[in-house]
């Protein structure tokens, strides 16, 4: 029945009327301050949703997918896109009895008070199908006139978003007058009574359809739809069920039959459901089984914490001039790099300003940018790390929705900088109500996604696509192939494999059908020539043979959401191609056959996800209806289930809530639904009351700072705690003994000899006459502290070289590769730690020296600063009290030596040679001395040797000096 | 007069005990009171009793960098033929009448032109004059400001050398003493690094794996710093002021988090403690070697061994 397929009758889906009229009628009191948003979200208490502001993948500006027409090309009723759909609803809505009141609002639904209910109340549980008038003079908040519903069905029938399969449409929609008090009845073609029966046959079979869920009707949206009734029973009593209560009695034996979807939800909807007044008022058992449930649900869904941007990590192996055709092509590339960054970091900073466009502000410069690359034809570098960067940003959860869905820490962002535009921000957000974006949003791109499909939109740039659809290609069949039976993170990376290739195949497919995209249904004729010529050349991937691969392997659970994505993006033809219809029509079957709970409890969620997805993308505009219908390729699924594989991923409890949420966001439609009922439910603000709690930025700000320390060092723990005890203990033993053994080797050879040589110095010299022992003494420190720093390192060198491959022996061969690794790098660092801790402790004295070798020494820099201003005095202009005496000079000219010698990094050849060049040394006093020179220090060279002229330094020689020495240093 | 000497040359220590974050008003407070300073020692003098809080070599830096974009600014206005002229007329008419004053230093003074540029424009005249016919070749004007008693003119020569040898901003000494500050801080940072343990390439190791953009440092294994994440660090000495950090970010700091993720950029002499506002985006500012090091493995970093 065509009843069947469409599910029930909720608000929004009642069918629409002339819009010009009411358009004025909302503009009359909204008055010009309203846009369409806050009108339709003003009015979301009838309307359920709000639409998403989300980005089509077709126009990029906001707009929502245009559905012009079905196949029959009937255009009447059409609703175009998401936008306009409801806030036609809503103010349709929001018309008949309401604008008496006066204001364009609606009050909000205040949880009910409790009351006792008298089953057998026939004022309280009226049957259901009785006409019954309600007293208007005791309930005038309540009123509300009744929606004609049809029986009448086009085939084709118009279909935006969400709520978008309305039960039934009239062939013409009926023209609602619009004078204040007409019954909306009037124009309707059916008698109230006809449409009660309508009801009840409807609501009977609904229930059917939900167990057995065997009809492509999405289920989660079913479900939207049906806490919908729930929660705003009062609006609806009147037009369908007759009665507040029938409302929620329906839907809380809804509830009850799938309670076991329901109890997959996640903790805080079980919670807000099993709180809710109306359940326990109506079935006790329900509300203990919720409450049970909740016990239960351990899985918590969290918005995880936006990541940290992480760039794309230069590879030597992939990125140096050797993979670069010239050293042109390098440097463009080099500085390409930087240019995408540059973009991408200006679009963070300033997408979420208003008026802000990607085209007006970027478009020219990432065309420049482009134009470029295609100079230097480096494309193919681009295209991958266009690609890592885009996995790299995008593979988490998105938020999904409006920027002002995003999680809390977006707030802490907001109040760290106090930067004017910010703070209006936030502003805006404290007072805009949360936006619901309905169980079946258009595929759109959240978060940091919507740069990338902005700038290959606005690149527009046939190389780029083409190397980035043969990347994404490639990825993506690797993916589909990749194992994910591992040893006990299978799920986690089930995960990690899963999201990515969504993501991936979402940008495969938006590039793939970017060159057809139209915003309107192309005419029939259109259509058959584009159907005829695109039916002739190969598809970008053979979707079928992946999915046919995957039912025959048991692999769809990562392969179709996958598909899904890709398939989500097609333009308005594509769907008719003979190619892209088998697949769609495969994914039907496989959708068919696959009946919820009888897979037993190991693979619920996994088949959960399944139908989730699906039945997203059944209910997306591109999803041709006549499908539905379709038997095709029945007997293939059929044929292929039966002779499947045994084991596959489809067998796995692979999918856990966080993954289900995270692929479907929309299932937290639910919970917002129910937090607005909780919440005095659609708020005079015209939306649901976004709950946002003051906190102190000072408090907040370093938590993610310090949080992320504990992080680094609750690693090593961590990694510890999830591995057999054993490791840790073989860890410990192996460092332990390195440790060891190392500093024997240390003592039996470094050491030895250090103290050996040390001992022949000072024999050596005490022997000489006229020894300076303090200077004798230093020399050996300095010895002994390039001994320590020597020690140092060989005790490294010793652990890292013998550590690693006893761990390696000790653990079994099994250890996976990443934990072999970090067990090595943390014993080694453990044995080094031992062996350095025992040389610095019996070493002590090296490091005092060295300490004051570092410190006591005059840095380079600061000694020419002081030559220069010496100079400069010298040299003049100089007041009377600036001059130097012969002392001062001996004393800066020690400080020269003593750098000189103590860095060692002065080219003493060098100087010297520098020096005879400008006739300051004598060459034959340099030959004579030089032996004696050699083991002189710097000051007693210059002083012995430089050819003083009666203690007078002349410029010329400082002058020289010092070009000298900057030229050495 | 020794103090004076050794105190314009603050070592590390003692800038460790000085303030080095400025807040952007105080930096305006400086900015707009150098204005009116000339690159002379004297200046450098005031400058210090002004801001005695400040390390005289941050203001240094801060003056240094300054002053050059005051001389870009007017560069057009002193670089024109006509002015040059002029110039090089006004030192040869008074090199006659009184050879011993400091003629270049105070015309350079009068016209506010960096005197080691004004000297090197008047010797550029003097071998133009020489030589009508052969441009001078840069080689031999830069060996003649380096060491000016190749000018064959001695006493253009001393004058020459008065300029240089006065002027604390530009001129091959300072250019010489600058390079000389920055290797040593590169070193010290890696002397630092060594006595943390933590192991690094340098530039020269990454240039030789034909990376296309090198830090100073790259940390093999990751740091955490107050919390962030840290891949490599950048040395730079010389006081991060708004116009210059904006240049490194562009040309250096970003391509480096494009390429390494997160890091350190450690500006020795300090910077304007606004500009520390990219933390979460991958660069860290900090005045010095920090010293709240968390690794992966140790926990927070042991000291010198």
């Amino acid at each position: 029945s065509q009843t069947l397929t469409h599910g029930p009758t909720t608000p929004a889906k009642t069918p629409s009327t002339s819009r010009s009229v009411r358009t004025q009628d909302f503009s009359d009191r909204r008055g010009n301050k309203s846009t369409p948003i806050q009108t339709s979200r003003s009015a979301s208490r009838v309307q359920l949703f709000s639409p998403a502001p989300s980005v089509s993948p077709v126009s990029g500006r906001g707009e929502g997918r245009r559905r012009s027409g079905g196949f029959g090309g009937c255009a009447s009723g059409r609703q175009t896109g998401p936008r306009g759909a409801v806030s036609e609803e809503g103010v349709r809505w929001d018309g008949g009895g309401r604008r008496s009141r006066g204001v364009g609002r609606i009050e909000p639904v205040s949880p009910p008070t409790q009351v006792q209910l008298n089953f057998n109340n026939l004022e309280d549980f009226p049957p259901v199908g009785a006409a019954q008038s309600p007293p208007v003079a005791t309930k005038p908040s309540r009123r509300i006139n009744p929606t004609p519903v049809s029986a009448e069905r086009p085939n084709s029938k118009p279909k935006s978003c969400f709520i978008s399969t309305p039960l039934s449409l009239p062939a013409s929609p009926p023209a609602i007058p619009e004078s204040a008090g007409a019954k909306l009845t009037a124009g309707s073609p059916h008698s109230l009574q006809e449409e009660r029966e309508l009801l009840r046959k409807e609501r009977y079979v609904w229930a059917v359809i939900f167990s057995l869920n065997n009809i492509p009707v999405s289920m989660m949206m079913n479900l939207i739809c049906l806490l919908s009734i729930y929660v705003h029973a009062d609006v609806l009593e009147k037009a369908y069920l007759g009665n507040v209560h029938n409302c929620v009695y329906f839907s809380v034996r809804v509830l009850e039959n799938q309670f076991e979807l329901v109890s997959h939800l996640d903790k805080c909807t079980l919670r807000l459901l099993s709180e809710n007044e109306r359940v326990g008022t109506f079935s006790s058992s329900l509300k203990d089984h919720l409450a049970q449930a909740q016990e239960n649900c351990t899985a918590k869904v969290l918005p995880s914490p936006p990541m940290f941007v992480h760039s794309v990590p230069f590879q030597p192996a992939t990125d140096n001039r050797s993979n670069f055709s010239s050293d042109r092509a390098f440097h463009t590339f080099k500085k390409q790099r930087d240019v995408f960054y540059g973009f991408l970091r200006e679009w963070e900073d300033s997408h979420k300003e208003p008026g802000w466009d990607f085209e007006a502000a970027l478009g020219s410069r990432v065309r420049m940018m482009v134009s470029q690359l295609t100079a230097a034809g480096s494309h193919s570098h681009f295209a991958r790390l266009f690609q890592k960067q885009l996995i790299q940003m995008c593979k988490g959860p998105c938020v999904l929705g409006s920027s002002s869905d995003a999680p809390d820490a977006d707030l802490l962002g907001m109040l760290g900088a106090d930067s004017l535009g910010r703070l209006k921000r936030l502003q805006q957000r404290l007072v805009q109500p949360q936006g619901l974006i309905g169980p079946c949003p258009p595929p759109s791109f959240p978060g940091h996604q919507e740069f990338f499909k902005c700038f290959l939109q606005t690149a527009s740039c046939c190389q780029l696509n083409q190397h980035l659809k043969d990347g994404l290609c490639q990825q993506l069949l690797k993916l589909d192939e990749v194992s994910i039976l591992g040893p006990d993170d299978e799920k986690q990376r089930f995960s990690s494999v899963l999201l990515t290739a969504r993501l991936l195949a979402k940008f495969l497919g938006f590039i793939s059908f970017l060159p057809y995209q139209t915003s309107e249904l192309p005419s029939r004729d259109i259509q058959d020539t584009a159907i005829t010529l695109r039916s002739k050349s190969s598809p970008v991937l053979d979707v079928c043979a992946v999915l046919r691969s995957s039912v025959h392997r048991r692999r769809t659970i990562l392969t179709v959401p996958w598909i899904v994505e890709f398939l989500s993006m097609l333009d308005h033809i594509g769907p008719l191609l003979p190619f892209y219809r088998t697949a769609l029509c495969l994914l039907l079957q496989i959708y068919k056959r696959m009946l919820l709970g009888r897979g037993g409890e190991l693979c619920y969620m996994n088949q959960l996800l399944m139908v989730a997805v699906l039945g997203w993308l059944f209910q997306i505009p591109i999803f041709p209806e006549d499908l539905f219908f379709s038997t095709d390729l029945k007997e293939e699924v059929k044929e292929l289930e039966n002779i499947t594989s045994s084991q596959g991923l489809d067998t796995l409890p692979l999918v856990d809530q966080q993954l289900l949420y995270t692929c479907c966001p929309y299932l937290g439609e639910f919970r917002k639904l129910l937090a607005a009922f909780v919440a005095g439910s659609t708020s005079k603000s015209g939306g649901l009351i976004r709950k946002i709690t003051p906190t102190s930025a000072e408090l907040r700000g370093p938590s993610t700072s310090r949080s992320q320390q504990k992080l680094q060092v609750d690693l090593e723990q961590a990694f510890f705690h999830n591995q057999p005890p054993s490791l840790r203990r073989t860890v410990e033993f192996v460092a332990e003994r390195v440790g060891s053994n190392c500093v024997k080797h240390i003592k039996a050879t470094l050491v030895l000899e250090l103290v050996k040589g040390g001992e022949k110095t000072l024999r050596d010299s005490l022997g000489l006459e006229g020894v300076n022992t303090a200077k004798l003494n230093d020399s050996i420190c300095a010895q002994l502290c390039d001994a320590g720093m020597q020690a140092l390192e060989t005790a490294t060198r010793f652990c890292s070289e013998n550590a690693p491959g006893a761990v390696r022996v000790l653990l079994p061969l099994e250890t996976s590769p990443s934990v072999l690794t970090t067990a090595e790098s943390i014993t080694t660092r453990l044995a080094t730690e031992k062996a350095c801790s025992w040389l610095s402790a019996n070493i002590t004295s090296s490091g005092q020296v060295q300490k004051n070798c570092t410190h006591k020494v005059p840095l380079g820099s600061e000694v020419m600063i002081e030559i220069k201003e010496v100079l400069s005095v010298a040299v003049g202009p100089r007041s009377e009290e600036e001059a130097y005496t012969v002392h001062q000079i001996e004393s800066l000219l020690y400080r020269v030596g003593q750098t000189l010698g103590c860095r060692k990094k002065t080219d003493y050849l060098f100087l010297i040679r520098q020096l005879i060049e400008r006739g300051l040394l004598g060459e034959e006093e340099v030959g004579t001395n030089w032996p004696k020179l050699s083991a002189l220090s710097w000051p007693e060279v210059i002083s012995k040797t430089l050819r003083f002229e009666a203690g007078i330094l002349t410029n010329h020689f400082l002058m020289a000096f010092l070009v000298c020495s900057c030229r050495s240093l | 007069m020794m103090d004076s000497v050794s105190s314009s040359s603050a070592t590390v220590a003692d800038k460790s005990v000085k303030r080095m974050q400025i807040c952007r008003a105080e930096y305006r407070v400086i900015g707009r009171f150098v204005e009116q300073l000339r690159p002379t020692r004297q200046c450098m003098k005031t400058l210090q009793t002004q801001f005695p809080h400040l390390p005289p070599s941050t203001l240094l830096s801060i003056f240094s960098q300054e002053y050059q974009k005051r001389m870009k600014r007017s560069m057009a206005r002193h670089h024109a033929p006509d002015v040059i002229k002029e110039y090089y007329q006004r030192y040869r008419s008074e090199a006659k009448t009184r050879p011993a004053a400091p003629l270049l230093l105070e015309l350079a003074n009068q016209v506010d032109l960096s005197p080691a540029l004004l000297a090197r424009l008047i010797v550029e005249c003097f071998l133009e004059e020489r030589q009508a016919s052969v441009g001078a070749s840069r080689h031999v004007l830069n060996n003649m400001l380096r060491e000016p008693y190749l000018i064959p003119d001695l006493l253009l020569a001393k004058h020459v050398e008065q300029c240089t040898v006065n002027d604390c901003c530009y001129g091959p000494l300072v250019d010489c003493i600058k390079h000389a500050i920055g290797l040593e801080h590169e070193d010290l940072l890696r002397d630092k690094l060594r006595e943390t343990h933590l192991s690094f390439l340098d530039e020269n190791q990454l240039r030789a794996k034909g990376y296309d953009k090198t830090p100073d440092i790259i940390l093999e294994v990751p740091i955490a710093v107050d919390g962030h994440i840290v891949h490599w660090i950048e040395s730079k000495a010389s006081f991060g002021d708004d116009h210059s950090h904006h240049t490194y970010l562009n040309e250096q700091f970003w391509s480096y988090c494009n390429r390494f993720g997160p890091g350190l950029v450690i500006y020795w002499y300090g910077f304007v403690s606004e500009l520390d506002c990219q933390r979460d985006r991958g660069i860290l500012l900090r005045d010095g070697f920090p010293s709240d090091i968390v690794t992966l493995c140790q926990g927070p970093a042991r000291g010198r061994v």
